[in-house]
Parts: structure tokens; sequence; C-alpha cells
């Protein structure tokens, strides 16, 4: 027997250090199972979007305003930035600009839910009127989910660091989370690109 | 020589095709929804398709059949394996041909039934010349709804489960559903297509040979779909004419006043018969149902037996039926069928 | 050791042999006595046999329901069945043999085998694992309550709205079905989820990408698969609860829905699944022929990518389900063009295991003689499946017993025929004890003859017209010779199973010994006792060639692999893992303990949705909550585990 084919070259690493966790990569194969379903989801849209309709009523009301819509995207974004920043943080050991990067991140998502609870009231139609109003009810509905999700995540990975559980070799449950936050403001981006971009482009009229 | 393989080739074939024939044949003739013989020039082309797909498969599944057994008592091992027993191979392992000719082999026949299958689409896409009018069928839980159209407004005509077509033409079929999915199916002159609620397909049915095809709905679209048959009558230009002429004419008012008022009331809510005051939609139209050759969708034959059988208790026959029992007494039933006996 | 903060270390290297040392590990790896450490275990071999047993005894309900109907359909105008009953014996039947069974029996499988055959500890996430199986159990008994209270599924296994909406099926009967089908896709995607990460992390050091056995490659690629596919499911049948309950109209037709988007979706999902419940039972065949062919399999690298190409083409040819839809001729000519042409990559195995067997020097034992006659049945399953990809040929063939014939070669003769066989090669490694192989020649003969006996002729009523899912028919139509036949064969294979079913108890407790390498084959999973200790590798094996206990007499070049000694990881439940394309050590992975989280989450999972059944929105709240509080326990950083900045090892 050959110690040296069998030992490896250096001391490894113990338990999870950076992202370097399978949970990191179960989290990005969740995300391709996710993102998947928000296809689906979209194609479903598109399908019965490319369908003759009544004029007005797809989409059902007019193009959908960007008053709130467009803010709201740019929220999202921002709270992605800062949980981006709190990223960094870990690995530079900055304990506290981690907790503030994720409650700021955190309460950014909470301003999204609220505007969104808004953009639904405004809404002149309930979701049981049309195809349109299922679709855009449940599109919408379904990121909304993930976005209490991912606020219930960074709420609990906030009270996580402010218990001091990471630093900046400990840090894969901040990774995992964050990953998802940001998996979230993406697919926002499409759900508005679909719901808000396309009727402007023409898409339905 | 080269003569000898191309006929060593050709017996081949002729006993694989000889070899599904031998399984399906006898059976063929009896039975009416086989779509092995078929009977209009469209089909013939999807017919020989079928037959060389079917030829290729049997020679694949022989051919694999026989390498396999050969390969297996070719070289026997041990009988019972023992643990560090020798392997059969060394270092060179080999074998590798196989691949390259199996699937080259493979490759070759899938390409050219692409390119066979494409050549029997393109020909099927073109829409077929000369159609001189068209059917509308309307599938409905379990039942077809059969409408005859016409530039003629005076000639058009509702009928119900039994399509008539003249030889010889193209007929053009235009296909819905008023409820759930059902799927059109005349095997002797065409395959299927489905009816889907909310859009209209099409289909052309051309039949070369005057007879009668049964056909069936071939979607499962619930608790009878098993049920769910129809007929098509493919009869000469010159009896198909007449044929419609003859569905245009109300029926002839019957002696008895009021067994007509019975039926009306007892029946006129759901069914409809030209030119009187029935006039549902919710069951099959019943004008002229004397001249066709089944009741309850291809089910039973015409008689009058059936026909009381039917009436009096539709559950019992095809339990599910949206037709309910009308709970007539048997006075009644004998004047409902006494009236649908002048129907002609 | 001390408890100090440890984020490097150097694992030692032992044989394992070593005094002391088997024993440390038992006591580290062993699940905890009684009722509680049954229900908490994370042992992958525990669960991959519970995946086993459950998904036969669903094989049993689904079969007796397919005898049941097919005494009804043993002759013309039969009356044993009301319409109703025979429709909802078909839909379960279905259900149960496509999702309940064919799936879950290769995750137990791969479960029990995965860990063995890469060297490793565990799959990489044990308690998703248990989740993974807990679920599916719930999602099983769920959809069999509602078949238990009278109201299965009754609109066919892949249910088509407008038949499926509220206005044609007013019962509770498709809510079940929905309902349960999302819960079970649940169960399937973290468990795909599981075997990918499995197999990036946690192949033994060495075992090369080149080096993987064709089982894993087939489960992966089926992983893979599922990952991307059955949110389409998922998402079709929550649509479709939607619109029965809460009044959407995706598919409701009447107010401009679509009844084809339900197919669509349906397919994109259905078509990738077929391919999920084969690749790894061809996987098997392609690990077990060739121990019983004593010699390696012919061409493994291409036979494991024509495994990938199979499930990348099977993303492309969802629409030949839907050839008489009425879409329009160009697509479905691209659509019947690859349908064809993935019978390319089949034709790959087929001579593959044609040349092994050519080559080798076939040892005849029960399980050679299952994995050899799939060849010829996988071959029949093959080319039906190309008739119906013909386009123009499909229009006759589709909706008749011909595409009936077609799926049961397909999942009889690729799912369970492989099955057989593979619970005929690897009983030992589970019980430490063979089966009878007298019994097992019975078993097979009876199987094979009853299967073509009983599936073969369908091929048969197809061409003579017989559409699928009619209760009965008239005679007159040609077809009583045929369906008799059909009935008569499927009692005959129905007692082949059975016997393989009493093979199987017989034999766990009065089968004969078995060594740890009773086949002498090739791969790490003989490398270690039967049944396998709870930590699978006293130390964990180093790989030097795809058949590791095959190199002295493969006369193998350049590396070796070595099984009795390796790296001793002991501090605590730990695991070597390595990167995912040259399988070299990276780090030392610290493995969760049993935990209860699995099941809780599983129940509350269970609970959402009957309160989404029962429409009740308190219980829907309250599973919701239950829900969280089972993730953020099971999730907790812990010190132990290495989690937090508190220190890697206590």
């Amino acid at each position: 027997m050959s110690d040296a084919a069998i030992r490896p070259h250096a001391e490894l690493p113990v338990g999870a250090i950076g992202s370097r966790a399978s949970g990191w990569w179960a989290m990005i194969f969740t995300i391709f199972t996710e993102g998947s379903l928000f296809a689906y989801l979209l194609f479903s849209y598109y399908y019965i979007a490319a369908q003759p309709h009544l004029p007005g009523t797809f989409p059902q009301g007019g193009v959908p305003s960007l008053a709130l819509a467009l803010p709201n995207t740019i929220v999202l974004l921002i709270s992605s930035g800062f949980v981006a920043w709190a990223q960094t943080g870990v690995e530079r050991n900055d304990k506290k600009r981690l907790a503030l990067g994720l409650l700021i991140g955190c309460l950014l998502g909470i301003v999204f839910l609220i505007v969104q609870y808004f953009e639904w009231a405004g809404k002149s139609f309930p979701l049981a009127s049309s195809p349109y109003s299922s679709l855009y009810f449940v599109v919408t509905g379904f990121h909304m989910a993930h976005v209490v999700v991912g606020v219930l995540v960074l709420a609990a990975l906030w009270f996580w660091s402010r218990r001091g559980y990471f630093n900046n070799v400990r840090f894969a449950h901040v990774h995992i989370g964050a990953i998802y936050w940001h998996f979230v403001d993406a697919v926002w981006i499409a759900v508005f690109f679909t719901f808000y971009i396309t009727p402007l482009l023409g898409l339905g009229a | 020589m080269r003569q000898d393989a191309n006929s060593s080739v050709k017996v081949a074939w002729l006993s694989a095709l000889l070899a599904t024939l031998m399984f399906a044949s006898p059976a063929r003739a009896d039975a009416p929804l086989n779509y092995l013989t078929s009977h209009s020039d469209r089909a013939d082309a999807v017919l020989h398709l079928t037959w060389g797909v079917m030829g290729i498969s049997v020679v694949v599944m022989a051919a694999i059949g026989v390498l396999l057994t050969v390969s297996i008592w070719r070289r026997p091992g041990l009988a019972e394996p023992q643990p560090g027993m020798r392997l059969a191979v060394g270092p060179r392992e080999g074998g590798l041909s196989w691949l390259w000719i199996g699937v080259g082999v493979s490759g070759l026949a899938l390409l050219a039934t692409v390119v066979w299958t494409v050549d029997v689409l393109a020909g099927l896409a073109e829409p077929a010349e000369g159609a001189p009018f068209t059917i509308e069928v309307t599938g409905h839980q379990w039942w077809w709804h059969v409408r005859y159209l016409s530039d003629d407004p005076s000639r058009i005509f509702t009928t119900a489960n039994e399509i008539h077509i003249p030889t010889g033409v193209p007929v053009r079929f235009k296909l819905a559903s008023g409820d759930v999915i059902h799927s059109f199916w005349v095997p002797a002159l065409s395959g299927k297509t489905d009816l889907i609620p909310g859009q209209t397909n099409e289909l052309w049915l051309e039949a070369r040979d005057a007879g009668t095809y049964r056909g069936q709905c071939a979607e499962y679209c619930g608790i009878e779909h098993a049920r769910m048959g129809l007929i098509v009558v493919a009869q000469s230009p010159a009896a198909f004419r007449t044929w419609w002429d003859h569905q245009l004419q109300s029926p002839a008012p019957p002696p008895d006043a009021s067994a007509m008022q019975s039926f009306d009331m007892r029946c006129g809510s759901c069914h409809a018969v030209r030119g009187t005051a029935a006039s549902g939609v919710l069951g099959p139209d019943l004008s002229h149902l004397m001249q066709r050759k089944t009741i309850a969708a291809g089910l039973l034959a015409n008689t009058e037996r059936n026909r009381l059988h039917w009436i009096d208790d539709p559950q019992a026959i095809k339990p599910g039926s949206l037709m309910p029992a009308p709970e007539l007494t048997p006075h009644e039933l004998a004047v409902i069928d006494g009236y649908l006996e002048t129907l002609r | 050791m001390s408890s100090i903060t440890d984020y490097e270390r150097m694992p030692d290297v032992a044989e394992a042999e070593r005094r002391g040392l088997a024993q440390e590990m038992q006591r580290l790896w062993e699940t905890g006595p009684g009722v509680r450490g049954w229900l908490s275990t994370v042992d992958h071999k525990e669960i991959g046999l519970r995946y086993i047993v459950t998904a036969f005894a669903f094989l049993i309900a689904g079969g007796v329901e397919a005898l049941i109907f097919r005494l009804q359909l043993a002759g013309p105008n039969e009356h044993l069945l009301t319409p109703e009953q025979y429709d909802q014996l078909f839909t379960v039947h279905g259900m149960t043999m496509i999702f309940l069974y064919a799936g879950p029996v290769l995750s137990g499988f791969s479960n029990y085998l995965w860990p063995l055959l890469l060297g490793a500890r565990d799959m990489a996430l044990p308690r998703l694992n248990a989740l993974s199986y807990w679920i599916y159990l719930c999602a099983g008994v769920f959809l069999y309550a509602a078949f238990a209270i009278g109201f299965g599924p009754n609109d066919g296994w892949f249910n088509y709205v407008p038949l499926a909406a509220r206005a044609f099926n007013g019962g509770p009967n498709i809510d079940f079905y929905a309902l349960g089908m999302i819960l079970l896709g649940i169960s399937t995607t973290v468990g795909a989820i599981n075997f990918i990460v499995t197999f990036l992390r946690m192949r033994a050091p060495g075992m090369t990408i080149n080096r993987v056995p064709i089982l894993i490659w087939g489960t992966l690629t089926a992983s893979a698969a599922n990952v991307f596919a059955i949110p389409a499911v998922s998402l079709a049948f929550f649509l479709l609860w939607m619109d029965r309950n809460l009044g959407t109209h995706f598919f409701d037709t009447a107010a401009g829905g679509q009844a084809l988007l339900w197919q669509h979706l349906f397919w994109m999902f259905g078509h990738p699944w077929v391919y999920a419940i084969v690749l790894p039972a061809m996987g098997m065949v392609s690990d077990g022929l060739p121990v019983f062919c004593r010699r390696p399999l012919v061409g493994a690298p291409a036979v494991a990518l024509a495994t990938v190409a199979t499930m990348v083409l099977g993303f492309g040819v969802w629409v030949h389900h839907m050839f008489a839809t009425g879409l329009p001729t160009i697509s479905l000519s691209f659509f019947s063009a690859a349908s064809i042409i993935i019978a390319l990559p089949s034709a790959v195995g087929v001579f593959a295991w044609l040349a092994t067997i050519w080559t080798g020097r076939p040892v005849f034992t029960t399980a050679f003689l299952f994995f050899a006659s799939f060849i010829l049945l996988f071959t029949i399953g093959g080319v039906s499946g190309f008739m119906t990809g013909s386009l123009p040929v499909d229009w006759q063939l589709t909706d008749t017993y011909f595409v009936v014939a077609h799926i049961h070669y397909v999942l009889i003769g690729i799912n369970v025929f492989p099955v057989a066989g593979a619970i005929y090669f690897w009983f030992p490694k589970f019980t430490g004890r063979m089966l009878d192989e007298r019994l097992g020649r019975w078993n097979f003969w009876l199987m094979f003859a009853g299967f073509n006996i009983g599936f073969f002729p369908m091929h048969i009523a197809g061409l003579l017209g017989m559409p699928r899912r009619i209760y009965t028919y008239a005679d007159g139509m040609g077809w009583d010779w045929v369906n008799l036949t059909i009935t008569a064969g499927s009692f005959v294979f129905a007692f082949g199973v059975l016997l393989l079913i009493a093979n199987v108890v017989r034999s766990v407790k009065a089968g004969r010994f078995a060594g740890a390498n009773p086949w002498d084959a090739p791969t790490l999973e003989w490398a270690t006792s039967s049944p396998p200790p709870p930590y699978n590798f006293v130390v964990i094996p180093t790989v030097g060639g795809a058949h590791p206990l095959w190199e002295d007499r493969l006369g193998t070049e350049g590396e070796t692999s070595h099984t009795r000694a390796g790296l001793v990881l002991d501090h605590g439940r730990e695991a070597i893992g390595t990167t995912p394309v040259d399988a070299e050590p990276n780090v030392i992975l610290k493995m969760p303990g049993d935990s209860l989280s699995p099941l809780c989450l599983a129940l509350a999972a269970t609970a959402l949705f009957v309160g989404l059944l029962l429409l009740a929105w308190w219980l829907v709240a309250l599973s919701l909550l239950g829900i969280g509080a089972s993730i953020l326990v099971w999730l907790w950083p812990r010190a132990r585990l290495g989690e937090t900045a508190g220190g890697a090892h206590v």
C-alpha cells in the first residue's frame, strides 16, 4: 500500500468553508427547478397571449401602468445590492456590515411586498374574471410567495448573524440564502418584462 | 451474384411481412375498425408507410432476437459464479465494432424512415383539391352532431352519428367540440383528428369504394367513451345527391297527430325533427331517423326492439349517458316509437 | 482531538482492519434504537429499502387493479364493472405504475446503491433523502385515500382538460389527483437534487468522471431531467386545481382558456419522465449484465454518452403525444423526425449489451436471464415507439391498444424486468443472503412468457382498431380472441411476479449466505460486507479505474484502486468531498445525524395539501407555520457540523 496514492496533497478544509457546501449546490439546483417553474408559467402566458383575443381583453384593462411597478423593480434590485454588500462583508469578517446589509435587504423586500399589495388592489378585475386576470394574479402571486420566503430567509440570516454565527470562514448559510434572494430578484425582471413591457411592444393587443 | 443478394433481401423482407400478416390478417377481415386495409388514395400512402415501418420493426426484432439467442448459447461460461474466477477478456477488451456497425445500420434505417415519413406527409399536407362541400362535425358526450354546409342556405341540414359521403371525391370536414376533447376516427379512410373545444380542426376524407365504414371516438371523453361510435356511408355521387335532397325534406306528417305531440312534449326539448315543433339541440337530431342504420351513436342496430329498449331505459344500455329515462307508460312508448317509425 | 475551531485537517490513513476502527465507526453511524430511531434515520440504505418495499406495495396494488379490469375485458359486453369503476381502475392503475411504482422503485435502488457504488458514506444530503421518502409515502397514501373512499382519479393518468375540469368532473376525484401529484413532485424534485449534488461531491477519491458506473449516469441524467421537467406537471396540476376551486380560466375553453396548454405542460414533463423511469433501469443492466458475461461492458463511455443524449433529445419530442391535435404539419414533421432519430442513442445501448454477451462468457443466473431478456423487450418497445414516431402512421396507431402495448413494453420491459434482475443481483448485498435460483428460473420464465403472451397481442388488438380506455366492446369487432389471450397472459405474468415476491420473502430468512462479493463483481459496493455496515466503508476507498475489484485480472495500466486501506474519518460523522470532475479530495464533510425534521416537514407538507383539498384555510395557515418551523430547526446552524463560527469540531 502506498500512502502517497491515498493521502491528499494538502490539509483539507473541514465542514462548510466559504460557499463550498453541499447545501450551496442544492440551492443552485433548487434555483434551476424554480427557474423552470417560472419558465413554464411565462410559457403559459405567452401561449395564451398568442391566441386571438377580443380588443382590450388581453391585457385586460389595457397596457398595465408602470407607475408602481417600475419603482418597485428598482427597490428589489437595490435590495439585491445590499445583500451582495452583506455577502462581501462577511467574507471580510465584517459582521456589522453583514447584519446591516441583510437587514436592509430584508426591509426592502418588505417594501416590495407592500407596494405589490397596492398594485394588486389597484386592478379593476378579480382573479376569476378571465385568462388574463388568472395569469396576472397567479404569476405575480407565485413571485410574491417567493419574495415572502426570501424575506423570511433574510430575516433568519440576519438573526443568526446577530448571534455571531458566521465569520470569514463559516458563511455558507449566508451565501446560500443570498443566492436565493438574487434569484427571486432576477425572476422578477422576467415577470416584469412579460407583464409590463411586452404589451408595450404590442403582444396580445 | 448480385441478383442473388437482391433476391435474398427480398425473401427476408417478404418473410418478415408474412410473419406480421400471420398475426393480423386472419382477424383483419372481421375487425371493422382495423386500419390494415384502406379505402382511399390518401390512406393508401399511409398504409404503405405503416407496412414499411412495421416491416423494418419486424426485421429489427427478429435480428436482435437471433443475435441475442446465438450470443447467449455460443460460448456459455460456468454454471455458477465463483469468487476470483477468470474473466472472459483481458486488457484489450474488444467488441467495439458492434457499436459502429449496429449504430450505423440503425442510423441508415432511421434516416430512411424520416425521409419516407416526410415524403408521405408532404402529400397529405396539400389540401385536397376539388372538395365539393364541407361537413361540420361537433363532438358531444357521447354522440356526433353532423351538419352539412353549403353556399346555398336552403341546402344546409343537420343529422347525427351517420355521415354519408360521395365516393371518389375528397370531402372537407370541420371538426369541433361542444364539451370535452374527442377524436374523430374512421380507420379505413383516415387517421385520427381531435375535436377540441375552442378550436376547429380540418380533415379530408375520401372513399374510393362504396360501403359502410365504422368510426369511433378515439380520445377518452368520459364514462361512455367506449360507446361513442359513428358510421360513414360512402355511396355513388348520384345516390349521395338523392340522399342529400331527401334529408332536406321535412318528414311527412304522421297519420296520428297526437303521437307527434307526445314526442314533442317528452322528447322535443332535447331532440329535433326538421319542420316540427321538436327543436332541441342537446341530443341528436332525429329527422329521417329511420334511414339510419344504428341508434345510440353506433351502439345498437336501428330495430324496433332496440329502439323500444333504448327509449325505455337508456341507462341500462349506456350507463352514464346524458339521456334520462323518460319514464313512459308502455302505451306512450309504443306511440312514440310509432311516431319515430314515420321519420323516413 | 481538541474542541477548538478546527478549519483544516490532514486525514489519517489506515488499514481497514485497524483495531477498534470498525467499532468506532459503528458507534458514530449507527441509527438510534426504537421507534424514534426508525423514524429519524437518515441512512441511505434504510431509506433505499423503504423506497423499494413501498414501491412494490404499489406495484401489487396496481397489478391487482389491472387484473380486475382485464377480467372485464376478457370477452365482449362483460358486466363485471360499471363504467365508472372501470374508469377509476384504469386511471389509478396508470397513476400507480407510472408515478408510485416505476419512478420510486428506481429511486430506491439508486438510494441504496449510489453511495456504495461511489465509495461514499452516504448521500450528500441525508436528511433531504429522508424527506424525499416520507413525502413519497404521504403522497402515495394521499392519492390512494381518494381511491379508498370511492373518488379515485378517473380521467386517465394524463388527465386531459376540459374533461378534468369542474364542469365535467364535479367530484373531488381530480382535486385529490392534482394535489397528490404536486406533493409527489416535491418528493421527486428533492430526491433528484440530492442525486445531482451527491454525484458532484461524494465520489470516492480517484473516481474521475470516466470511471463512474453507468447506473450513476442513468440516475444522474434522470435526476437532471426531473429538475427541469417536474415543475411543468406540478404547475399544470396547480393551475387545474385553481381552475376547479378558485374560478381561474387557464384551461376553461368557454372563457378563452386553452385546452392544449394542459397537453403541452403535461407532455413537456411526461416525455422526459418516461426516460427518467427507464434510464436508471438501463443503467442497472449496463452494470449488472457484464458481471455475468465476465467482462466489462463494451463501449461503456458510449453508453454513458448515449444515456445523456437520450435525455437531451427527450426534451424535444413531447409533441409526438399530440400528433392528432391539429397542430401545423410543419412543426409536427420536426417532432416526428426527432421522435424517430431519438432511437439512435438507444441503438448504442442495445448493441453494447449484445456485444458484451457475444464476446463474454455468459453465466446463466436468474439475474442474467432478466437482464438479457430485457434487451429483446427493450427492442420491441423501441421499434413500436419508432413506429408511432412516424407521424402519418401515428395518426392511426395513437390511442389504440398499439400504444398500450408500446407503453407496457417500455415500462415493464425496461423497468420491471431490469428491476427484477436487479433484485436477484443485489439482494445478497441488501440482506447478506442469496435468492433461490431454482425458484428464480420459474419466476423468470413465468414472467417472461406471461408478459409476452399478455402484452404482445395488444399490438394486434391495436392494429385491429381497438381503442384504449374502453370499458367494454361489442362482439363482432374482431377483438374477442385477442383480448382473451391478453387477460390469460396477464394472469400468468402476475403469477410470475408473485413468485418473485415469494422468493424474496423466503430468502430473507432462509436464503444461502452470501459473502461480500458472491458474483465476483467489479464495483465498489461488493468491496464491503453484505449487508454493508451503517458507515458503508471503514476507510474511504481510492479508485484507480472503472472496475476496482477486477483490476488484478484486467491488467490495468497506471493507477490502482485501494479498498483495504484508505482515509480514516472518525471525528464524528464525516465523509470525504471531492471535486466534480477529477474527484480530488477537497473537503472533509460533516454529515448530519439522525433527525426528526424530515418527517415533521413531510407531515406538515401533507397537512398543507389536505388543507387545500378541503379548502380549510386555517389548516393551510397552520401547516405553513409547521413547515416554516421544521425548516428553521432543520437549517439552524450547528457548531457540531462546523456550520457556525463557533468551532468546526467538538
